[in-house]
């Protein structure tokens, strides 16, 4: 379960951020933010070799101690990136993996969605329903 | 302006109107007063109302007249339906629904539309109207002030009964409950409404509807002003159905005034409705009808919505791209958060364009949200597009049609009406049914495709063996097999009929436990033969391929019992088979009889078994010839050998058996001849030979063996070599051995064979030898098939992991 989900857009402004309500959610923000380098730096490097599909999964960002950080990238250069809690470590790479798939898919449905401009944050009730299954259930 | 045309209904709606506004009697109204009430009552923003009133001319006149106060209550009523506001929609709109006011004048108007329902005006309609009329105007204030919720649910309510009633009206307004407030609780009172309502009386829906807001404040007030109410159905079939409504709906107060309310309105209210007529009744109904089922769409609702739809996509099976749904949707002045979860909601497929379904259910909800209903989370099961194969049991069932459309709403809507919060757990069991539903006919359509082939195989492609057999070796019905042998045999070799017969002789052969391997080789021999025939049919083969994976289990199964199917279908391995085709030629002739003049594959029955192998015809163009039968061939070379299109190897056999014992000639001479048996006992070696062809598979006795190694000059194709072998090995030891078996093999040769009188030698030999000579091509032609077939798989493979490679380049194209 995630602590936070965030869609981040090509220009690098988020698209839709949303984290477990804690007292500081300012700091998921934080690290999303800063993973955006990691994204960035992954996406250049594999760019190499253009003849290749690059995996759009990107796997562990890095790990703070308390977190890790899991990015995705579409290949309209929209990121995902899930911000997961260190302590649960149940969570396999696989499990993630599906959830970049589903939130890949809702992105896509909601992008089909003529009335949604892309640029425009998401204010899809659908995507918001995605998203709050994949949300650590706290309490 | 333009001119104004008008139903009967909006006449009389309108003309009450007017007279409501017209209160100098001036025939023609000022701009102020009861009118901007009016139109306020609308529950229009304030610049529509401006733009309506300049459109129908009175900024210009500087009051309303008649006809200007007509255009501008049509043009609110287009307006209320969410469409644009143009002067030509005035006459092109069809099936506007009427104009609905609030409160206050709603009530005027309600009641007069009720009036308009209600088809037994009763004179009092001056009277009541203009007690009427006053008397909303001071609810209507109440109203506002009061309870919102609580007289919105008792609105709702009101509705709901009434809507079912109308069930048959169409809907594409809101009813006037709207006003009110959006109801965001309508789901329960509509549930109960809707129970209440089941007896309903269309009329009084529509009044209901109307006076939607009129209840409410009636509600307030209580029954007393009831009376006034008058609008309500003065119909006598409403009564007892408010009673109901009353007794039913304890826990809704409000509720309980309607049908006091009715009583009371019923005297006046019947004045009311003078106007009344169908048209404005089911406009009426409509709307609250659709609120029943609160997402029901009335057939007019319908053919509405696929008329704008051919507006904007000529083609009602094709899609309406997302821009232009966009753009079309945008006018109905929704805010874009609305109009996208609308999209959500109802693009099903998610695929970004909207389906004649989809756009209904589109149009529906923007309707449903521009009357102030309260957008659904999930797509309610009625507007759901109907899809044909349920293939996607996540998604929201997908059978569910639209209630306007098919039967199936019924069975939904009754899930429905107990309570909207009982839609989504019905949905899935619709859904689960549905689904069901869907895999069971699935199954049974394959199933069918089954028993289908088996139908089809035998007619089909007679110059090829094409027999699906796969089909029938399901079922392992040794008549079924039998008759598909039948079939094939015959579709396989017209020309010779005792093919026909063979199939009752194969079968007889089969009970022989040799046969049955013989049959299990021939029965994947069919299967051969059966997917080759495919290639003709995408489809069959397909299915065969499917099937033929569990052909050769069924083969298997088949084989076990008694496979009277003929071995021959292919010929393909075993020279046996093709001894199988001539015993079965022979059969054919039409002597089962162990007179052993027939067994065509038998050596020919020339009078001379004993030929010194000279002659074969060496026809057996099939190196079939089993090294072992050569030398049994030798002695029956001789004769018709050439006919048989497997006796190829009996030439072979011949050669060999030139310098062998021709023992066995007999034996092997029948082999040769199908047509040409002797009645002698080379008929009765042919007849062995034949028979032990057909059980040959099963007996790789070492005589074989031993023939085999005289015959290794030969090198026949292995398996119909070994058959032949076999069958030569059997039948030498068979003649050898067992007289009296030999007999009985004889008999069962003969059984099985068409018995082919010799007498016509040479015709037979001719026989044989096209007999022969067809098997032969369709065994090249059925090995041929089979690689194609599996070069087509091959080829399907490839195609779709380059598509897969495909799809996986293509988004760097968005890059």
């Amino acid at each position: 379960m995630a602590v936070c989900i965030a869609v981040i857009a090509k220009q690098n402004y988020p698209l839709y951020i949303r984290s477990v309500p804690t007292q500081n959610e300012l700091k998921f923000h934080y690290t999303v933010h800063t993973s955006l380098d990691v994204v960035e730096e992954k996406i250049s490097a594999v760019g190499k070799s253009l003849g290749d599909q690059r995996e759009l999964y990107l796997g562990l960002l890095y790990p703070t101690e308390d977190y890790k950080v899991y990015g995705y990238v579409t290949n309209s250069k929209v990121k995902f990136v899930i911000v997961v809690d260190s302590s649960n470590t149940s969570l396999r790479d696989n499990e993630i993996r599906s959830m970049f798939r589903k939130l890949h898919n809702s992105f896509t449905d909601v992008m089909c969605n003529p009335f949604h401009n892309p640029g425009d944050p998401i204010q899809s009730k659908t995507f918001d329903g995605i998203v709050s299954g994949m949300m650590v259930q706290t309490g | 302006m333009e001119s104004l045309t008008l139903s009967d209904v909006e006449q009389k709606y309108y003309s009450e109107l007017f007279i409501y506004c017209d209160t100098d009697n001036t025939k023609k109204v000022a701009s102020n007063g009861r009118v901007l009430d009016l139109f306020r009552a609308a529950q229009l923003p304030s610049e529509v109302v401006l733009q309506i009133t300049e459109l129908c001319g009175a900024t210009r006149l500087g009051y309303f007249g008649r006809s200007q106060f007509y255009i501008a209550l049509k043009l609110i009523a287009i307006a209320q339906s969410g469409l644009p506001l143009r002067v030509e929609s005035l006459n092109s709109v069809k099936d506007l629904p009427l104009p609905r006011f609030a409160v206050g004048k709603n009530e005027a108007e309600v009641r007069h539309t009720a009036l308009y329902q209600d088809t037994d005006s009763q004179g009092m309609y001056p009277a009541s109207g203009t007690a009427v009329i006053p008397r909303p105007p001071g609810r209507g204030y109440q109203n506002k002030k009061g309870p919102p919720s609580s007289t919105s649910l008792p609105v709702h309510e009101v509705v709901q009964p009434l809507a079912p009633t109308i069930e048959s009206q169409p809907e594409p307004t809101s009813p006037v409950v709207s006003p009110h407030q959006s109801p965001p609780t309508s789901p329960h009172p509509w549930r109960k409404h809707k129970r209440q309502h089941s007896g309903g009386n269309a009329d009084r829906q529509q009044v209901v509807a109307a006076t939607g807001a009129v209840w409410t404040q009636f509600r307030e007030p209580q029954t007393g002003p009831v009376s006034g109410d008058g609008m309500w159905s003065s119909h006598s079939p409403p009564l007892p159905s408010q009673e109901s409504w009353v007794s039913f709906t304890a826990d809704t107060p409000p509720s309980i005034t309607l049908p006091a309310a009715h009583p009371s309105s019923v005297q006046e209210s019947t004045t009311i409705r003078t106007v009344a007529s169908a048209a404005t009744t089911n406009e009426i109904q409509r709307q609250s009808s659709g609120y029943d089922d609160p997402w029901k769409i009335t057939d007019e609702q319908r053919q509405y919505y696929i008329n704008q739809f051919k507006t904007i996509q000529p083609d009602l099976t094709g899609f309406i791209p997302g821009s232009a749904a966009k753009e079309f949707f945008t006018k109905s002045k929704l805010p874009i958060l609305e109009l996208s979860h609308i999209w959500e909601l109802s693009d099903f497929d998610k695929d970004g364009a909207l389906t004649l379904d989809e756009f209904c259910a589109a149009f529906h909800l923007v309707v449903a949200r521009k009357n102030g209903y309260d957008l659904p989370e999930k797509l309610p099961e009625s507007l759901m597009p109907k899809l044909i194969d349920l293939d996607d049991s996540a998604e929201v069932p997908e059978p569910t049609a639209d209630v306007g459309y098919s039967g199936s709403p019924v069975e939904v809507t009754p899930n429905k009406s107990p309570s909207m919060p009982s839609l989504n757990q019905a949905w899935p069991e619709m859904n689960q049914s549905n689904e069901q539903w869907e895999t069971f006919s699935e199954r049974s359509s394959s199933s069918q495709t089954l028993t289908q082939f088996d139908s089809n195989i035998a007619p089909a492609d007679p110059d090829t063996a094409i027999v699906h057999p796969v089909a029938i070796r399901m079922t392992p019905s040794k008549i079924h097999m039998q008759e598909m042998e039948l079939k094939r045999t015959s579709s396989d070799h017209n020309p010779t009929s005792p093919l026909l017969a063979k199939p009752p002789e194969l079968s007889e052969e089969a009970k022989l436990p040799a046969s049955m391997k013989f049959v299990a080789a021939n029965t994947v021999g069919d299967g051969y033969s059966s997917s080759d025939s495919f290639t003709s049919d995408q489809e069959p083969i397909t299915r065969q391929r499917s099937q033929s994976g569990t052909s050769p289990e069924a083969l298997k199964v088949v084989a076990p019992p008694p496979p009277p199917p003929r071995p021959h279908p292919s010929h393909s391995r075993s020279s046996s088979l093709d001894m199988n085709r001539t015993f079965t030629a022979a059969s054919a002739t039409g002597q089962p009889q162990p007179s052993t003049t027939a067994y065509p594959p038998a050596v020919p029955p020339r009078p001379l078994p004993t030929q010194t192998s000279a002659s074969h015809t060496g026809h057996r163009v099939e190196a079939e010839a089993v090294p072992g039968s050569v030398a049994v061939l030798t002695t029956t070379s001789p004769q018709q050998i050439p006919q048989q299109p497997n006796f190829a190897d009996f030439s072979q056999f011949q050669a060999f058996a030139a310098s062998e014992q021709p023992s066995s000639l007999p034996e092997v001479d029948k082999h040769c001849e199908a047509g040409q048996v002797d009645k002698t006992s080379e008929g009765a070696g042919p007849l062995r030979t034949v028979k032990s062809d057909g059980q040959a598979d099963e007996r790789p006795s070492t005589t074989v063996n031993s023939a085999k190694g005289s015959s290794g000059p030969l090198a026949p194709p292995p398996k119909p070599v070994r058959r032949r072998l076999k069958s030569e090995d059997e039948l030498r030891p068979e003649d050898e051995q067992h007289g009296p078996q030999k007999s009985n093999v004889i008999a069962a040769v003969l059984a099985t064979q068409p018995s082919i009188p010799r007498s016509l030698g040479k015709d037979k030999k001719a026989i044989q030898a096209s007999i022969r000579r067809n098997k032969e091509t369709n065994t090249v032609l059925a090995r041929l098939n089979s690689e194609l077939q599996q070069q087509l798989k091959d080829l399907l493979e490839e195609r779709i992991s380059l598509e897969v490679q495909l799809e996986q380049l293509r988004p760097f194209s968005h890059l």
